[in-house]
């Protein structure tokens, strides 16, 4: 249950119980061919596993110090002054909101219109449509994110700023919308917007892929029980698509959580000891736009430290983020083969 | 609560594809129908006319008309969902809804149909069991996965998953072509206790076993690949196997053919 669909051959074919007779080692003849394959696929395996250790173990080597070095309270301040290497002060919660709540923003807006429009595409659109749509969704996936970036700025944040204007006069009494003197091109809100889009075409190719996946089985069992069309997705598509759906977001999350040149030319940054707000109509900094908004200044250890300090607390993020995905796939397990 | 099927002049096709041509037969209630005949002969593709599953090929469609007592299946203002619900279909390979548990797979149908209460769903869900011969070996365990029961007891899951609707009539597609003997006899066993209550078709390869559960068997036959199949007789199963009234029927049942 590892690959990206959750789903394998085998969901077709029942099986005996117990390893399978190809399985592991037992099928090694010992040959040339075999153990060059096997060593080759080994190295690789072994390789990736050492990279993902080997950049988790640079990360804390480089932030450890700075940490320890922290004067102020790491996870809960909002300060951010590293100049004085002698008096270090910095702490994450803001960087933490910020990103949570953009990429959260994202999730919310990209998971259902990206399950909605790969069902579209692989279960109501006609055939001559499907595949230019399908196709064109990728490519949205190829814009590169500097192109989100600009146009999110120029073009589609004025476009915004009414919406926004019409949240902060109707619902400013929710903390979420209160106003915080930010324009609508600037705003948390915005940026989780701008990162929806950037993430839709990861969330609908995924979806897609699976849902298309469905065998023919399920679908007429379901049709066949008297169900609609919307029904026998719900009944057949939807729950053999859940794996890789939530892979699919998690690879989405992945990226909105880590995207860094969008975010950093459209949210506006905050002034030092602005005042805290809940509000997402507020501008600020994530982990990633606050260390590439600074990345001239990595020149002491200590000043670099702490950007790197912020990396790993992404790093982390991420990590949680997918363990989780990866409990909730696994938990229905039983449920899917 | 069986009724009886009269299709007259039914042509079917894929497209363009003309696969099965001029069908007219009647399926008497409360009986087996058995249809046999070589691959690609359109038997299938007719069963999957009498409930509108068809249709749902794309490129799909028919001409011609199915009646199920005194309503044309195919009349403009019929809802295929609707006819779905009213002849329930098992298919060649087990397809329990993997995601279900066995209780869910066999409830799916009635929560389509909007029933509701947990009392009713457990008297019918155990009814349906019992219905299909499954009840005795899937009782302590009706929260988990159906598709963990084996080949045989997950046929007989998808049998009670259909008959839990109380279909009229019930379509098997070679039900048993993936299962071993003994399972096989388990539905073969069933086949004869369900068709007391239900108008029971289907396909099979198997000689034996359409000599064995049928009471009406159909020949369907086709000139050559690409021709259209036809239905070439039917007749009562004795008949039919003993002495049948066109000279490719024996030669098929005998297997003299091509």
């Amino acid at each position: 249950m590892s690959s990206v669909t959750g789903v394998s051959l085998a969901d077709e074919t029942p099986g005996p119980h117990g390893s399978a007779p190809l399985s592991g080692d037992g099928a090694g003849t010992g040959r040339l061919g075999d153990r060059l394959f096997g060593g080759a696929a080994k190295g690789a395996g072994i390789f990736v596993i050492a990279l993902v250790t080997l950049v988790g173990v640079f990360l804390l080597w480089q932030a450890i110090p700075a940490i320890a070095n922290d004067k102020a309270s790491f996870l809960t301040s909002r300060e951010w002054s590293v100049n004085d290497s002698n008096n270090l002060r910095f702490g994450i919660v803001e960087l933490l909101w910020t990103t949570v709540t953009a990429s959260a923003i994202a999730m919310l807006i990209a998971v259902p219109v990206g399950v909605a429009v790969a069902l579209f595409i692989t279960q109501y659109a006609p055939t001559w449509l499907s595949r230019p749509a399908a196709s064109l969704i990728d490519l949205l996936a190829a814009v590169p994110s500097i192109v989100f970036g600009i146009w999110g700025l120029r073009t589609f944040g004025p476009v915004f700023e009414p919406v926004q204007n019409f949240l902060r006069d109707h619902l400013g009494w929710i903390p979420l919308f209160s106003d915080a003197n930010i324009s609508g091109g600037s705003t948390i809100l915005f940026v989780g917007i701008v990162l929806a889009i950037m993430v839709l075409p990861i969330v609908t190719a995924l979806s897609r892929e699976v849902f298309a996946q469905t065998p023919i089985t399920h679908r007429e069992g379901a049709l066949a029980l008297g169900a609609t069309k919307w029904e026998m997705i719900r009944i057949s598509v939807l729950p053999f698509g859940k794996p890789g759906v939530i892979s699919a977001a998690m690879l989405g999350l992945g990226r909105a959580l880590g995207e860094t040149i969008a975010v950093t030319i459209i949210l506006s940054t905050l002034p030092d000891g602005a005042k805290w707000t809940f509000s997402l109509l507020n501008g600020g900094e994530t982990f990633a736009s606050r260390i590439a908004n600074n990345a001239a200044e990595f020149d002491t250890p200590q000043k670099a430290g702490a950007f790197i300090a912020a990396g790993l607390v992404l790093f982390i993020l991420t990590f949680v983020v997918n363990a989780i995905a990866r409990i909730v796939i696994d938990r229905r397990k039983a449920f899917s083969e | 609560m069986a009724k009886r099927i009269d299709v007259s002049d039914l042509n079917v096709y894929y497209s363009a594809f003309k696969a099965v041509e001029g069908v007219t037969m009647t399926v008497e209630p409360r009986s087996v129908t058995a249809f046999i005949g070589p691959s690609g002969c359109g038997k299938s593709t007719f069963l999957r006319t009498l409930n509108r599953m068809h249709e749902v090929i794309p490129g799909g469609r028919v001409e011609g008309k199915v009646m199920l007592d005194d309503q044309d299946l195919y009349d403009s203002g019929v809802d295929p969902v609707a006819v779905r619900r009213t002849v329930g279909m098992v298919f060649q390979r087990p397809n329990p809804f993997p995601t279900m548990s066995i209780y869910d797979n066999v409830a799916a149908g009635l929560k389509l149909n909007g029933v509701k209460g947990k009392k009713r769903l457990d008297e019918v869900v155990e009814k349906s069991l019992q219905g299909a011969n499954l009840w005795n070996e899937v009782k302590d365990r009706l929260s988990k996965p159906g598709a963990g029961l084996s080949g045989g007891q997950q046929q007989r899951l998808c049998i009670a998953r259909a008959i839990a609707v109380e279909p009229q009539v019930l379509l098997m597609d070679e039900p048993c072509s993936a299962l071993d003997p003994i399972s096989t006899l388990a539905i073969e066993d069933l086949i004869g206790e369900l068709k007391s209550k239900y108008t029971i078709v289907i396909v099979t390869h198997n000689m034996q076993q359409a000599a064995r559960v049928s009471d009406r068997t159909a020949f369907f036959n086709l000139a050559a690949t690409g021709k259209p199949g036809k239905l070439i007789e039917i007749d009562d199963t004795q008949r039919i196997f003993n002495n049948p009234g066109v000279k490719a029927t024996e030669d098929y049942i005998s297997g003299r053919f091509g």
